[in-house]
C-alpha cells in the first residue's frame, strides 16, 4: 500500500516550548490511523501544521509525494484533505441540509458557475443522502445551532465527507457522543473508509473506540511519537502503558 | 417565514410593488423626492447589509461609496456622458477601490476593521472636499441633469421616482439572486465561522474581497443614483455620518435579512417626515426609539419577526410530537 500522507520531523514551537518536536510518520491508502496520547502532548497542534491552520516551524508534509507544507487550508481542502474539529465547528444559523451543501460547493465548478448556476451547486440530492447516511433525516430542515451535542458532531463529521476527500483528520469525532450514538459513528465511520476509500486518521480518547476502529494506533507524547503499530502491540507496549494507559 | 404560506407572500409582494407604483402618481414633489431617496438609501443599505450583515465586515465607509459614485456621475452627466454610462463606471470605480479596501479585512476583523475603514471614510471626504480640480471642492457640482430612458426625459419628479424604483427593483432582484447562490452562503459562512469555512475549501480571501467589493459596488449605484436626484452635490452629505446613518438603517432593519435594508430606509428617510410635527423633539425621539429597539431586539425589526415565527414553529413542532406521542400511546 502507497503512502498518502507522509509527515516528516514536523516541529511546531510557540515561543520556548515545543508542542511538536520532530515527528515523522506515514499514512498509507484507505487505512484508519488512530492517534492517542495525553491531553496537551501535540496532537491537535500536529494536525494543524498537517492542514495549513499552522504553519510549522520545520520539517515537511507530503500528499501523494507532492510536498504540501504551507499550503492554506483551503487548497489543502481543494486537493482531497478534510477535517473536523475537536470542539464543534458547524454553522448554527444554517440548516443541517445548507451545512451540507457549503461543505461541498465549494468542489462543484468555478467561481463564476457558483455565482450563475444553481443555488445549490447541484448538491441537494448529495446532501439528502449524507443525511440519510448520518440518520439526521427529520433534522434536515432545522438550523444546525438548535440541534444536540452529538448530533452537532455527527453532522460535523457528516460535513467532513461532502467534498468526497481522500484523506479525512478527525479530531475527537466521539467525544461527548453517547453510547448509542457511537456505534453508529463508528459504522458510519468504517461505511466510509471501505465504500469510498477514504483513509482516516483519529484523534480520540476513547481507547474502545480507537482499538476497535483503526487498524494502526501511533501514540504520542510530549510532542514525540511514543509508538506506532497494530491496537494489540501498542496496548501491550511498557513505554505507552506507562505514559498514557496507565497500570 | 415559511408559516406564512407561498401564494400569500406573493400576493403580499405584488401588493406593495403595485402600491409603490401606484400610489405616488398623486404625491406632490417633496413626497416624490422622499420616497426616491428612499429607494436610493435602499440600495445603498443593500450593499452594506451583503458586507456586514451577510459577511459579517463591518464597514464604515459606505457613505464614501455613495459620494463615490454620485462624483463620478456628476462629473460623467455633466460633461455630457448619458447616466447608464456613469452609473457602470460607478460601478467599476466603487467595485475597485472596495476591493482593496478588502484587504486590511483580511488582516484585522470588528473595532479594528471599523476603524480602518473610518480612516478611508474620512479620506474620501477630504479628496471630495479638496481636489476642487475634479470635484468643485466645497462649492460642488450643480445643475446635475436627469437622463432620457428609451427617448423619455425623466426631468419631473414622477419619471424620475421610476428611474429610482426601477434601479432598486433590479438591484433587489439581483441580490436576491447572489445571497441563494453558493456565494451567498460563503458569505455567511465568513460571518459564522471562517475557521471551519476554510478547511471545506472555501476562500476566504477571495470572497471577503467580493463581499467587500460587491457591496461598495451597490454604494457606487445608490451614489449615481443620488447625483441626478438631488441635482447638486457637495461633500458634505458623504461624510463619516452617511456612513453611520446606512449602518444604522441596517442594524434597525435588521442586517442579514434580505428586508433589513428596505425597512431600515423607509424608517431612516421617512420617520423624520413623520415626527416633523414634534419640530425640536424629533431627534431626540428617534435617538430613543433605536435604542429601546435595540435594547428589545439587538437583531433589529426584523429579528422580531423571525423569533416570532420561530416561537410558533417550536409550538406548532412540539403540539405535532404530543399528538403523535398520544397516538403512540392509544395504540400501545
Amino acid at each position: 500500500m502507497s503512502a498518502v500522507l507522509e509527515v516528516s520531523e514536523i516541529k511546531k514551537n510557540f515561543g520556548g516550548i515545543s508542542a511538536v518536536d520532530g515527528v515523522s510518520f506515514d499514512v498509507r491508502e484507505g487505512e484508519i490511523l488512530g492517534l492517542i496520547g495525553p491531553n496537551g502532548c501535540g496532537k491537535s497542534t500536529l494536525f494543524n501544521c498537517i492542514l495549513g491552520q499552522l504553519t510549522p516551524s520545520g520539517g515537511e508534509v507530503k500528499l501523494d509525494g507532492k510536498l504540501v507544507t504551507g499550503l492554506r487550508p483551503a487548497e489543502l481542502n481543494k486537493l482531497g484533505v478534510s477535517r473536523t474539529f475537536q470542539l464543534l465547528q458547524v454553522f448554527p444559523k444554517l440548516s443541517v441540509r445548507e451545512n451540507l451543501i457549503l461543505a461541498g460547493q465549494e468542489h462543484q465548478g468555478n467561481m463564476a458557475s457558483r455565482l450563475v448556476g444553481r443555488s445549490d451547486a447541484g448538491l441537494t440530492e448529495a446532501a439528502n443522502q449524507m443525511i440519510g447516511f448520518f440518520k439526521l433525516d427529520h433534522l434536515a430542515d432545522e438550523p444546525a445551532g438548535g440541534l444536540s451535542y452529538g448530533q452537532q458532531k455527527l453532522l460535523d463529521a457528516a460535513m467532513a465527507f461532502m467534498g468526497g476527500p481522500r484523506l479525512v483528520l478527525l479530531d475527537e469525532p466521539a467525544g461527548g457522543v453517547n453510547p448509542s450514538m457511537l456505534v453508529d459513528l463508528k459504522d458510519r465511520l468504517v461505511a466510509i473508509n471501505r465504500e469510498k476509500n477514504a483513509t482516516f486518521v483519529v484523534i480520540e480518547h476513547n481507547m474502545e473506540f480507537v482499538m476497535s476502529l483503526c487498524s494502526r494506533v501511533m501514540v504520542m507524547a510530549e510532542g514525540k511519537v511514543l509508538a506506532m503499530g497494530r491496537p494489540d502491540e501498542v496496548r501491550k507496549n511498557p513505554a505507552v502503558i506507562e505514559a498514557y494507559l496507565g497500570h | 417565514m415559511s408559516s406564512f404560506g407561498k401564494p400569500l407572500k406573493i400576493a403580499l409582494g405584488l401588493a406593495v410593488i403595485a402600491a409603490l407604483i401606484i400610489v405616488p402618481m398623486n404625491f406632490n414633489r417633496y413626497g416624490l423626492f422622499i420616497l426616491s431617496q428612499w429607494a436610493v438609501m435602499s440600495i445603498a443599505a443593500m450593499g452594506l447589509n451583503l458586507t456586514l450583515g451577510y459577511a459579517g465586515q463591518v464597514s464604515l465607509a459606505q457613505g464614501a461609496f455613495v459620494g463615490i459614485g454620485a462624483y463620478a456621475a456628476a462629473i460623467m452627466t455633466t460633461h455630457g456622458w448619458p447616466l447608464p454610462a456613469a452609473i457602470l463606471v460607478a460601478i467599476a470605480l466603487s467595485f475597485a477601490v472596495g476591493w482593496v479596501l478588502g484587504y486590511p479585512a483580511l488582516r484585522v476583523q470588528h473595532h479594528y476593521l471599523a476603524f480602518v475603514t473610518l480612516a478611508f471614510s474620512t479620506l474620501a471626504f477630504l479628496v471630495f472636499r479638496n481636489e476642487s480640480w475634479l470635484t468643485g471642492g466645497i462649492y460642488g457640482i450643480s445643475n446635475i441633469p436627469r437622463p432620457h430612458i428609451f427617448g423619455i426625459a425623466t426631468n419631473k419628479p414622477l419619471p424620475f421616482y421610476y428611474v429610482c424604483l426601477g434601479s432598486l427593483a433590479i438591484v433587489s432582484l439581483a441580490v436576491w439572486w447572489l445571497i441563494r447562490s453558493p456565494w451567498g452562503r460563503a458569505f455567511m459562512a465568513l460571518r459564522e465561522n471562517p475557521l471551519r469555512a476554510q478547511s471545506l475549501g472555501i476562500d476566504t480571501r477571495r470572497y471577503t474581497l467580493m463581499a467587500f467589493a460587491i457591496g461598495s459596488a451597490l454604494g457606487g449605484i445608490a451614489g449615481a443614483l443620488y447625483a441626478p436626484l438631488t441635482q447638486y452635490i457637495d461633500p458634505v452629505p458623504f461624510n463619516l455620518s452617511l456612513s453611520l446613518d446606512l449602518l444604522m438603517m441596517v442594524i434597525v432593519g435588521g442586517a442579514g435579512f434580505y428586508f433589513g435594508p428596505f425597512l431600515g430606509a423607509m424608517i431612516a428617510v421617512l420617520l423624520p417626515e413623520w415626527l416633523r410635527f414634534t419640530e425640536g423633539y424629533y431627534l431626540m425621539l428617534y435617538a430613543i426609539a433605536v435604542m429601546l429597539l435595540l435594547i428589545w431586539s439587538p437583531t433589529g425589526i426584523l429579528g422580531i419577526l423571525d423569533r416570532y415565527l420561530a416561537e410558533r414553529r417550536t409550538k406548532a413542532a412540539s403540539a405535532l410530537r404530543a399528538v403523535a406521542k398520544s397516538r403512540l400511546e392509544t395504540v400501545q
